[in-house]
């Protein structure tokens, strides 16, 4: 097992390598020169060579390449073209409120997409069953920018139940502690604000949690079906067992297998999404800051952005393989 | 097993309750609803996209000089509904005949938010700084003055301080636009002990003379400036506080507006209007218009080379139903590059009519009897000028059809597209312009004159007696000579039809109907200090 944990590890670093190098070569290849986007559309000819010659991109790229990877090494994510500011010290508030974000909607999709797939594939067939996979249908297909704007008309400007923008209420903001304000908030003490910012995150982690929620109840619902066909269940059922001892006692752990993967799959994808809804929720996080620097060619952004998110999606698989060891004895890692 | 499971639902549901119950408390953002109004003394401003730098001097965009506009002072300032100008950090000024020396008595007991005296020598010493700089430094200096110091081209030739509050500019060459310039925010004065003090880092830190003090700043989320309390124009400002958030789409924009998140939101889309303008709760700003969105004719490719063919394209465009449909009838139409509010516009100008028969016998005349196909570049951004390039795209699109112009909608991301029609590589494009100073200059010569190929003339348009008249301008100090001459330029850009002028739009702003004081600039960046609550 640790031998298999350490390989995994190992491997991370030329699959990170290769990520690297795809990257560069592939936003380098987008048309639009950085040093134009930053200084606009009114900027004058030398003004944009100048500032191209100070960035160091009318260098060759091998040398920017070799450049980039030697800070990288030394742990130096580079600095944004476009403020100035060193990456990796910018970086982290950006990724908190993504991660924070992330986190809500996986916990939402998981509650109530596995649960809803149990019950799915328990009354398989049935008015709940035929609801929930119409539900599903139209959430795996539904734009999230819709959605987003929906939820905001609906929950914040009909109702007035809950804010439409931001991660905390500008009048009244929050004091970073570890950027991850639901922590800050309860370290400080501050339970008005702990609320504010659990308002904050519902609509935007419920337009992240659709699709992934909708995935994952389909997902189960499948798994479960298959499972519950299996002998020992109908041994089971036939013994008189309740539905939620054979449910979560017999056919979950067997079921929640190929669940995992798809959770994990889907976590990363999250990430992907996070741009969409952090743009509507005008979420201060990674995704955004990507998009942005994607808008304005913010090379270094671009790269070491996606290395962290590549880096995140690799361990989150990384868990999920460990984790169908300790669900599932059979499985041996040599 | 099977209790654990019911308490983990029973505690997910508990969730659920308190935090729907938790909502209920969600009216208590100050300010929210208009029941206390009196006691708001703090302003939430909504805008697309956040600050580059806070450094006036040293960045292009607007998002920037919008925020740095409250923190510092220019030695003059515009009007508040055009671009005249009018004292500000300087109280009174002469100019010599022949144009060469500016002296400007400055204002007494001025201080830096940092506690630092304002005078001659800090005019002086800005000056310096922006002058000994270069294009990637202080890019609007070089654009705006003619170079920088080791340039022949440099308009100034020395700035001195002839005692503690008097401050002589002498200029190489007369420059009609220059009390105009000096009046841009990106020349705001800045406090010299925090240049030297935070060095490069001074965009992060502003410290100048103006109404707001910078304070804090979020990337991505906000920017907050508090009262100046020593503000040199007495009374003012209003508020406490200002606060600049990002939220990048309009419609949220606009939800988080109807929320009472934010006091004042800009870039409302046009067709929002009947939303904001039924409810009492809200009012509309009209920002003065001083943009122009057009469709590019690349004067260099296929049938476009012809100049009866970019007549012709000229009578085939309906502005008046694109107004109607895309702007909320928000926009006035536009015959020349240049809005009317600019001193030189040339109002004899007659447009080109919606007449399609004549469109045709114009493209028979140029040997396309049958028309031609192109292409037609939508804008992939939304802008005040172009609230949806896409959908305006299609609709000349249909009016190209009609005279037998096939046009193939093609769009590309918004840093790729400038990229390509810099290189000139569009048949036909949409795009626009708003003015940074209201001189004409900055629309004919910027966009038209043939030294701007390769930056902002898109279309390749390439005429030598324009180019001529359009330098001549440049250096000529007497006003109404100046708009002669612009005038004469609009004539022969008309005449030889580089562009379709669409449209002359009014950036569509919304805010708290308790709002007052507030004057959106046509420049697009306004001051807050006369702002308040009713």
């Amino acid at each position: 097992m640790l031998s298999y944990v350490v390989r995994r590890v190992l491997m991370v670093i030329p699959v990170l390598f290769g990520m690297s190098l795809v990257v560069f070569f592939m936003i380098r290849a987008i048309p639009g020169n950085p040093a134009q986007v930053i200084l606009g559309q009114k900027a004058t000819k030398e003004a944009v060579a100048a500032l191209t010659h100070k960035l160091g991109l009318d260098e060759p790229w091998y040398v920017q390449y070799v450049k980039y990877i030697g800070g990288l090494l030394r742990g130096d994510l580079g600095e944004s073209i476009r403020t100035g500011a060193p990456i990796a010290k910018e970086i982290w508030p950006y990724l908190a409120a993504t991660i924070e974000l992330s986190l809500a909607a996986m916990l939402i999709a998981v509650i109530i997409g596995v649960n809803a797939g149990i019950i799915s594939a328990w009354f398989q067939n049935s008015w709940f069953d035929y609801i929930a996979m119409v539900l599903a249908l139209i959430g795996v297909s539904m734009p999230i920018f819709w959605l987003g704007l929906m939820e905001q008309w609906l929950f914040s400007i009909q109702l007035d139940w809950l804010p439409t923008a931001g991660r905390e209420d500008v009048r009244n903001p929050i004091e970073p502690i570890t950027h991850l304000y639901l922590i800050d908030t309860l370290l400080s003490g501050n339970t008005d604000q702990f609320w504010q910012v659990v308002q904050h995150l519902v609509l935007p982690s419920m337009a992240l949690a659709t699709i992934p929620m909708a995935i994952i109840a389909r997902m189960t619902r499948s798994s479960m079906l298959e499972v519950m066909k299996s002998d020992y269940i109908r041994t089971a059922r036939a013994k008189g067992l309740s539905m939620f001892w054979v449910v979560y006692k017999h056919s979950l752990k067997n079921a929640i297998i190929p669940v995992l993967t798809v959770i994990g799959l889907q976590t990363g994808l999250l990430l992907g999404g996070a741009i969409l809804t952090e743009t509507i929720f005008s979420w201060p996080g990674i995704g955004r800051y990507i998009y942005d620097a994607i808008g304005y060619r913010d090379y270094p952004v671009i790269q070491s952005g996606i290395l962290i998110i590549a880096t995140i999606f690799i361990f989150i698989n990384l868990i999920v393989d460990l984790l169908y060891a300790i669900i599932d004895p059979r499985i041996k890692y040599n | 097993m099977r209790k654990k499971t019911w308490l983990t639902w029973l505690v997910m549901m508990l969730a659920v309750t308190l935090v729907l119950a938790g909502c209920g408390k969600s009216k208590q953002t100050a300010g929210g609803g208009s029941d206390k109004p009196s006691t708001q003394d703090t302003l939430v401003y909504g805008r697309g996209g956040d600050s580059v730098s806070l450094d006036p001097a040293t960045v292009t965009d607007g998002e920037s000089l919008k925020v740095t506009k409250n923190i510092f002072d220019t030695l003059l300032d515009y009007n508040d509904n055009d671009t005249s100008v009018k004292p500000a950090l300087a109280t009174e000024w002469t100019i010599s005949k022949d144009g060469l020396t500016y002296t400007f008595k400055l204002r007494q007991g001025v201080k830096f938010h940092d506690g630092t005296e304002f005078n001659a020598d800090a005019v002086v010493f800005n000056f310096e700084r922006w002058a000994n700089g270069n294009a990637d430094k202080f890019p609007y200096y070089g654009s705006m003055f003619g170079g920088y110091k080791q340039d022949d081209s440099h308009v100034i030739k020395e700035v001195k301080a002839l005692d503690k509050y008097t401050v002589q500019f002498v200029l190489k060459r007369p420059q009609a636009p220059f009390l105009k310039n000096l009046a841009m925010t990106p020349f705001a004065i800045a406090s010299p002990e925090a240049v030297k003090k935070y060095g490069d880092k001074f965009g992060e830190h502003p410290v100048g003379t103006g109404p707001f003090v910078f304070k804090e700043w979020k990337r991505n989320e906000r920017i907050v400036l508090e009262k100046n309390k020593d503000y040199w124009e007495k009374g003012y400002p209003k508020l406490n506080r200002l606060i600049f958030v990002s939220i990048p789409d309009n419609s949220a924009r606009l939800n988080a507006l109807l929320k009472g998140e934010i006091d004042i939101m800009e870039d409302l889309n046009p067709t929002d209007l009947k939303q904001v303008e039924g409810n009492k709760e809200f009012q509309i700003f009209k920002r003065p218009s001083m943009n122009v969105a057009y469709v590019g004719l690349t004067a260099t490719r296929g049938p476009l080379k012809n100049k009866l063919v970019r007549q012709a394209l000229n009578y085939a465009v309906d502005k008046k139903a694109i107004i109607d449909a895309f702007y909320a009838g928000q926009a006035e139409p536009a015959k020349n590059p240049m809005p009317p509010s600019i001193p030189g516009y040339n109002d004899a100008i007659q447009d080109y009519p919606f007449d399609l028969n004549k469109a045709k016998e114009l493209l028979a005349k140029a040997g396309y009897p049958n028309g031609f196909e192109i292409e037609l570049w939508a804008m992939p951004v939304p802008r005040p000028y172009m609230p949806d390039g896409q959908k305006i795209a299609e609709a000349i699109q249909a009016n190209f059809a009609k005279i037998g112009v096939k046009a193939k909608i093609v769009t590309y991301e918004w840093a790729t597209y400038l990229d390509k029609l810099a290189k000139g590589e569009a048949d036909a494009f949409l795009l626009g312009w708003t003015g940074d100073n209201g001189d004409a200059d900055n629309f004919l010569y910027a966009l038209l004159d043939k030294d701007s190929i390769g930056s902002n003339n898109y279309t390749y348009f390439s005429n030598d007696e324009l180019h001529k008249i359009l330098v001549e301008a440049q250096t000529v100090s007497d006003e109404n000579k100046r708009n002669e001459l612009y005038k004469k330029a609009q004539e022969i850009i008309k005449e030889e039809a580089p562009w379709i002028p669409l449209v002359h739009s009014t950036p569509l702003l919304a805010g708290k109907a308790n709002i007052q004081g507030f004057n959106p600039h046509p420049t697009g960046s306004d001051k807050f200090t006369k702002v308040e609550f009713r």
